[in-house]
Order: C-alpha cells, then structure tokens, then sequence
C-alpha cells in the first residue's frame, strides 16, 4: 500500500518537473511564432491572434545567419578532429609506451582541463597579439582574431578531458593482442593506427559528439579571442543580434531556435552517444 | 607522437596559468614593455609596466568595489549548486533508476538544456523574466508600470534568477553522472534492504549512497568547478554588473573591456587559479588512489 503511494508520488513528481522543464523551451518556441506587435500588446502570456513563420525569414536574412553558421562549421569541425588525433596519441603513449612521465602527462592534460577558462584569458589575449601568422591562416596577421587561433585554444582546451577519456578506454584493451601484433612485426604506428583507433571507435563516436557541442556552443573564446564581429561562429554571433533587435524579441526568438537546431539534431539522433561521452570519463577510472 | 599536444598544452593552458601569477607582480597595460623598476607609491604619473609586488592583490581586496560582491556571488552560486541543483539532480537520476514507466522520456527532457549553450539559456528564459510581457510576471499578476518586478534587472534579486537558469541545466547534468553510477550498483544489495524492512529513504542513505560514492566525489568536483567556471550567464545577462559580478566576469572586463589592465586582470585570474586547484586536487588524487587501489 505504501509502496503504491511512493510510485504515484514518484510519477506526479517526475510528470510535474518534466513539464516545468520544458516550459522556457517551449515557451521560446511559442514567442518565435508570433508577432512582435501582438506580444508586446498581450504580453508573452496570451493566446496567439496570429502564428507566423515571419521572425524566422526575417531573422535568417537580416542577420546574415548562413556567414555565422558557416564561421561555426569552419571552426568546430578541424578542431573535433584535430582534438581526437592528438587526444588520441597522448591516451595511446600513456596506456601502452611504458615511460617513466606517463602518469604526471596524465594529470597534466586532465587538470588542464579542468581549470576555468577565465584563469588563463588574461595572458592567453597577450599571447594571441604576440603570435604572427601567415595571411592564408588568418587576416590579422596572429593568432588573435582568427578561425586558427580559436580552433587551437579549442583543441588545447578539450584535448585534457578526451585524453582522460580514452586512456581510461584503452586500458581496458587486452595486452596480448598488443603482444600478438608485435610478434607480427607491427611498428608503433601501426599498434597505434591499425590496431588501437579502430578498437576506440565507440568511445572516439561519444566524444565526437560530446566535442562538436562543446565547441559549437562555445560562447567564451569567441566572445574574447575574435574581435571582427562578421568572423564569430553563431553562438557568440546570437548575442550580439541579441544588441542589435533588442526591440524586436519575437526575432532573437525565432533566431535563437535557429541556432538551437544543430544540438537538438545531434540529440535527437545521437542522444546515447552524447551521455556515453560524458560519463566514460566518470565511470571507468 | 607526445611533442604536438604536449607542446600545445604547455604553451596554450599551462604557461598563460604561470605567466598570470608572473604578471599578476606587474602593473601593466598590455602596450608597451615590462620593467623591473619598482612602482613608486602614489606616484603623480602612472609608470606603465613597473613591478608592483602583491599591490595588485591589495588593490582587489582593499579597493576594487566589485570584488568582495563577487567572490559572494561565487559562494552563493555553490551554495545553490550544492543545496538545490546536485540533490534534485540526484533525486530524478533515483526516480528514473527505480524503474519508472517512460523512464527514457523524463530522462531525454531533463537532460536537455545541457544541450544548449548557456548564451542561448541566457536569451530564452527572458521571456520568462521579462518585466512587461514575461510570462512570471503576468501570471503572478506584476506586469503593470506600478508593480513591476524585475526579475534580471533588480540587483537585489537577479542572481538568484540567473541562478534558477543554471540549475535548470546543472541538475540535468547531474542525474545523467548519477545515472551512470546507479548502474553499477548491485540491484541485490538493495533488495535485501527491503526484506529487512528498510523504508526507501533508509535503502538509498545506508546502501546505494555509499555504494555511489567514488560518483559522489566526481559530481562534488564538477560541481564547484562549474560554480567558478560560470560566466555565460551573467555575461549575456548584464555583461556581470549590477548584481551579477563573478570572479570571471571580473577577470574578462580587465582585458576586453575599456580599460586593459593586464597585471591586475592577471591577479584576478590568480586568486580564482588558486581556488580551483583545490578541487582539481581532490579529482587527481581521487583518480590516482583508484588506480593504484586496482
């Protein structure tokens, strides 16, 4: 008897929270498809007069949406990558290259990661200023303001989580099969290339995933590290149209659900991926 | 295979993290260089670049008006981290652990906002805020000019929204790391709790809270370091002011504000460097124990 009370309570409580929890998004949703000019009459909390596809058109083509998205592919996808490749050599040499360093690499890269980005900000901005680049890498001339610079402090920030993460999943790979590879003649290359990235496939997919949010969703290194407004990739893009139709915000409305997409795909599609990805690093060491 | 992500850890994360305690000793602008003359106290011209010893630290404890507000506003964001969003968030990973119908649903919907970036968190939940057309307002009936309330604007009031927004994503976050850690608990252990006549509350605080604990201590983490690390929030909220200073939206008006005061910026950065090392400490020694224990 007490047992049916507990399972209804926990059914009203988990039903009551998942419904609250959707309120601010659905909410959002219900503003984009209004118009400014009834909202700012009836307020957000009324029933629609009108439901209009219009902020959508409008944001996407008074914002120059398409630049922005085209800024966050150029910078999340090499820096996915490039994270993987490196995070992936560092994961292989500390689980199966027997080095005296291999544990104090290990923290290094892993409390890398974990510091606040704030921490480093200030002589991070120096440094960017100081670094030259050629043209073709970035238009400033350094690192500052550019698509590279903003891919590097990206890969050199994630790098330390996926080298925890995968050192933690190498290690479960037997050793004999290293043993047997080497008896067949295998150099490092090949033990690493051949035999240990395709066995990583799961825990490589999680953290692609895991990766292309993050740095998607990025708000801080752009907002510090790029200064041209047209080269910032759309989620730091958002907060300046957030300044520019600030009397308009049906539009940031519509505009914020735009750029929402991208994630709510991946999560829809890959939810298992994203939550493997995050909890690998936590479960396994 | 090491030298390219060691070299760009060391030069990117590491040596910005020793160069700010190096810089944090000087008084300077960014332009310019730095000098090893010492700063002349109550000096008629600003010497750019002198060597200022801790004055930076005594500067921001003595007389840098934002400073001690958002070292409490830090205290209060961890404060509600610990006592609000960490034991909801472990509550529904308990809920969704027991077996529950439509598990998969509550677990998709509250994991969401950690999907979405915390500058995107920042912009929708103003429609909720909002003072003449949020949707509080008018449901509690505050939306006419007498009456106002406003919500993000007020100082005496606008932390503890913006605090209501990360906890929203915060605890889904945690449930997930919780989820996880249930997994590995001996679903036997539990049951014979409850032969023995154990109420729920006693099974999960004497069996499954200790059977989760080297997941406790990884939430912990995670959950002060998010308190040090928060800043989109605030940032896309009022750029941290009026009542929503934080350590590193100090740090960040230093550089990319008006004014560019590297060495002071350095000292802010500094103190929060200091602080989170306590928890990364805590995380390592944590992971380097478990490892040895195998």
């Amino acid at each position: 008897m007490r047992r049916t009370a507990w399972r209804t309570g926990a059914y009203a409580f988990m039903i009551v929270a998942c419904l609250a929890w959707l309120v601010p998004v659905l909410l959002a949703l219900y503003v984009s498809f209004r118009p400014n000019a009834e909202t700012s009459q009836y307020g957000y909390a009324s029933l629609p007069h009108h439901l209009t596809f219009r902020n959508y058109t409008d944001a996407w083509a008074q914002s120059d949406m398409l630049r922005f998205f085209g800024n966050s592919v150029l910078i999340t996808v090499p820096a996915v990558i490039l994270t993987l490749l490196l995070a992936s050599m560092v994961a292989f040499v500390v689980t199966r290259v027997s080095i005296k360093v291999n544990l104090a690499l290990l923290l290094l890269f892993t409390a890398g990661n974990l510091l606040p980005q704030q921490v480093i900000i200030t002589p991070l901005y120096r440094l960017y200023l100081l670094i030259p680049l050629p043209g073709f890498l970035s238009p400033s001339g350094y690192l500052f303001d550019s698509y590279t610079g903003l891919i590097v402090i990206n890969v050199a920030f994630q790098t330390g989580f996926c080298v925890f993460v995968l050192s933690n999943y190498m290690r479960t790979i037997p050793g004999e099969m290293y043993e047997a590879a080497e008896v067949d003649g295998a150099g490092l290359w090949a033990r690493y290339w051949r035999l240990t990235l395709p066995l990583c496939r799961p825990a490589l997919a999680a953290l692609a995933t895991l990766l292309t949010t993050w740095i998607y969703n990025d708000f801080f290194w752009a907002i510090t590290l790029i200064s041209t407004g047209g080269k910032r990739p759309v989620t730091s893009a958002l907060a300046n149209l957030q300044g520019q139709f600030v009397s308009n915000q049906n539009l940031i409305a519509a505009a914020a659900m735009i750029v929402a997409v991208p994630t709510l795909v991946v999560y829809l599609l890959l939810q298992r991926q994203f939550i493997a990805g995050l909890t690998l690093g936590s479960t396994k060491g | 295979m090491l030298a390219v992500p060691v070299l760009a850890d060391l030069a990117f994360i590491w040596g910005p993290a020793l160069v700010s305690v190096a810089l944090s000793l000087f008084n300077w602008s960014g332009i310019g260089g730095l000098h090893a003359r010492g700063c002349i106290p109550g000096g008629l011209f600003p010497d750019n670049g002198c060597f200022n010893g801790v004055q930076n630290y005594h500067q921001a404890a003595t007389n840098y008006p934002p400073f001690w507000p958002a070292v409490r506003h830090n205290l209060s964001w961890l404060g509600v981290f610990v006592f609000l969003a960490t034991p909801l968030g472990m509550f529904f990973a308990v809920l969704i652990d027991s077996g529950l119908k439509g598990s998969r649903v509550y677990q998709t919907v509250l994991f969401l906002p950690v999907m979405l970036s915390l500058a995107l968190i920042g912009i929708i939940w103003e429609f909720l805020y909002s003072p003449n057309y949020g949707v509080i307002n008018t449901v509690i009936g505050h939306n006419t000019n007498a009456n106002l309330i406003d919500w993000l604007g007020d100082p005496s009031i606008n932390l503890w929204s913006v605090l209501v927004e990360a906890s929203w994503r915060q605890a889904g976050y945690v449930m997930v790391l919780y989820l996880a850690g249930l997994k590995a608990v001996d679903p036997s252990l539990q049951e014979a709790a409850r032969i023995d006549g154990a109420s729920a509350w006693q099974t999960f605080w004497h069996v499954t809270f200790p059977s989760i604990m080297p997941m406790n201590i990884v939430v912990a983490v995670v959950t002060v370091i998010e308190s040090l690390r928060a800043f989109d929030l605030v940032y896309i909220t009022n750029k941290g002011t009026n009542g929503l200073e934080l350590l590193s939206a100090l740090i960040t008006s230093n550089i990319v504000g008006e004014t560019s005061r590297i060495g002071f910026g350095s000292a802010l950065g500094v103190v929060l460097l200091v602080i989170s090392l306590v928890p990364i400490s805590v995380f390592l020694y944590q992971m380097f124990v478990r490892r040895e224990a195998r």
